[in-house]
């Protein structure tokens, strides 16, 4: 386990590079921002790619045949060559650029049903914690096929619960999808156990990597999995853009999500066929300048190292944890301890809604996220309607989290609890 | 941001001790609203004699605001012709949609003239009308029970 370094990883340094977090808020407070696992912080050297390549390079991909043209095409690819090589890809033609993870996550459940892999009788198996974006495309693709859909429980310490792996995992099983660190819980999951029995029995495996892309290192040619989605503004990236990874001989043999331009090979007035991987899953113009960006992001975080932010993000959460459960009347909802563990807190306190919580945050300059992060099944197994969640990333320091601390006694005084 | 015009003593009073909670019989219509953004919810039932909202009964969860609208709903409708709940319904909707410009009339919002601060707050705008909307739906449902029953 690497341990943060604080020759190499100096928070104060990095910090530099992000211009919004020495922003000032109403009445002269410094920001704290702690809403990391809702949307990253951009660096400027992500804000100046974007800048450069509309000032400089702009213009379409792939079909002008300019010298912008080629440029802006030239930058497109070599972002997917950045992204392949950051994740680990055997082939940079399986990385396929998306709007964001949700419709990388929608585009893998649409294609697997409309090439035959889900039909009436199998089983889909997705567990309790995922994101509404690793449920909802789901049940659409049971519904209109026919399939089941089934789930893994909790464990109260809000662990997936394994107990029923090999009864929930079975010959019927099509896909299996799940999330790698949960956005709620902060769980990391164990994926190991899960992709080799869905494996045995011949089943597809997605995971949601969202949150783990930003703060883990990734290897998913190690990882095994067959399809991980995740989204580039939650990795100091650009918004509109996500990326979707496949393992290159099921993308060649899936049929197409959207049809329209840059995804056909030929097109006749009764028929099309259809480009190959990635190409055939990007119908229309991408986006480009939101990719440069992204390859930006992967370069800043490589040259920081994801060991080093993945050492810093269990500090940071460890530190968090201990200093949250000093308060009286505040619940973690989640595991407690910094173990497989991701940076993101969600927590209940005695008598105030989770609402009122963010808003006195606010206050004081300390963002958060209330409401149900888009994870209401992960809250109703929790009885709870609602939390607050503080998530943390590469800039968050020990202080911001005592300026969280300091913002809650003074809510619970506020609200006279 | 002054946190302090948002949650104003009334409406912090209101959130502690609502008034008319819970869900009571008897009932023409009854409604569940949601706001999908934060989750908050309300079961809320409204019963009409004749032409006067005779009881507004209901089952909340959700944060200060939320909660304290739905209790100065209840003060300021209940027995009171529905024409005229409508119009409150309209007077406090133009007062969440004001952008903080439109002053309330005490006389006719009571306790719901502590929800001016709200207005200022574009998150929390839902929150106040969550229970104000519930009793809109709910209320032209039991209209409509009412005529075809008349008729």
């Amino acid at each position: 386990m690497t341990v943060v370094d604080p020759v190499t990883y100096d928070v104060a340094r990095i910090r530099e590079d992000f211009p919004i977090l020495g922003r000032r808020l109403a009445g002269d407070l410094p920001l704290v921002y702690l809403d990391s696992a809702n949307t990253s912080q951009k660096p400027a050297q992500v804000i100046e790619a974007l800048d450069e390549h509309y000032r400089l390079h702009n213009a379409n991909v792939a079909r002008a045949m300019h010298q912008l043209g080629a440029e802006a095409s030239g930058a497109f690819e070599d972002a997917r060559t950045k992204v392949a090589t950051f994740i680990g890809a055997p082939r940079r033609e399986e990385v396929v650029f998306a709007k964001n993870a949700s419709e990388a996550l929608n585009l893998v459940a649409r294609v697997l049903g409309d090439a035959g892999r889900v039909r009436e009788g199998a089983d889909v198996v997705i567990t309790e914690m995922e994101h509404h974006s690793n449920i909802v495309p789901w049940q659409l693709l049971t519904e209109r096929t026919g399939a089941t859909l089934r789930w893994f429980g909790l464990t109260d310490e809000g662990r997936l619960d394994l107990d029923d792996l090999d009864t929930l995992i079975t010959e019927r099983t099509a896909v299996v999808s799940l999330a790698w660190v949960s956005n709620m819980l902060g769980s990391v999951n164990p994926l190991e156990p899960v992709i080799r029995r869905a494996h045995e029995v011949g089943a597809l495996v997605v995971v949601d990597a969202s949150q783990a892309v930003p703060q883990l290192p990734v290897d998913v040619a190690a990882l095994g999995a067959d399809f991980v989605a995740f989204t580039g503004h939650k990795m100091v990236g650009p918004t509109g853009i996500g990326v979707l990874w496949g393992r290159h001989d099921l993308l060649a043999e899936l049929p197409p999500f959207l049809g329209g331009g840059e995804m056909i090979e030929t097109v006749t007035m009764e028929r099309s066929t259809y480009a190959p991987p990635p190409a055939r899953f990007e119908a229309g113009t991408p986006p480009i300048a939101q990719a440069v960006g992204l390859g930006a992001a992967v370069d800043y975080l490589s040259a920081i190292g994801m060991e080093n932010i993945a050492a810093h993000e269990r500090e940071i959460t460890a530190y968090a944890l201990g200093r949250l459960q000093e308060i009286d009347g505040l619940t973690i909802v989640g595991p407690k301890e910094a173990v497989d563990r991701g940076g993101a807190v969600s927590f209940t306190l005695d008598g105030v809604h989770p609402h009122d919580v963010a808003q006195l945050l606010d206050s004081k300059g300390v963002a958060v996220r209330a409401g149900h992060h888009c994870a209401k099944p992960a809250h109703q197994r929790f009885g709870v309607q609602s939390t607050t969640r503080a998530s943390f990333y590469l800039y968050t320091t020990p202080e911001e989290i005592d300026a969280l601390v300091d913002a809650l006694h003074h809510t619970k005084q506020y609200f006279g609890v | 941001m002054d946190v302090d015009a948002l949650y104003q003593e009334i409406i912090l009073d209101h959130y502690k001790n609502p008034h008319g909670a819970g869900l009571r019989e008897p009932f023409e219509a009854e409604v569940h609203h949601v706001n999908p953004t934060c989750g908050d919810e309300i079961t809320l039932r409204v019963h009409l004699d004749g032409e006067t909202v005779s009881d507004v009964s209901y089952a909340a969860q959700g944060c200060s605001i939320s909660q304290a609208s739905a209790s100065v709903l209840n003060d300021l409708v209940i027995g009171k012709p529905v024409g005229e709940a409508m119009g409150l319904l309209d007077d406090f909707t133009t007062l969440m949609q004001g952008r903080g410009q439109v002053e309330p009339d005490e006389d006719r919002l009571e306790d719901g003239i502590a929800f001016a601060g709200v207005a200022q707050f574009p998150a929390r705008i839902k929150c106040a009308l969550l229970s104000w909307m519930a009793f809109k739906d709910a209320t032209s449902q039991a209209l409509d029970i009412e005529e075809k029953t008349d008729a």
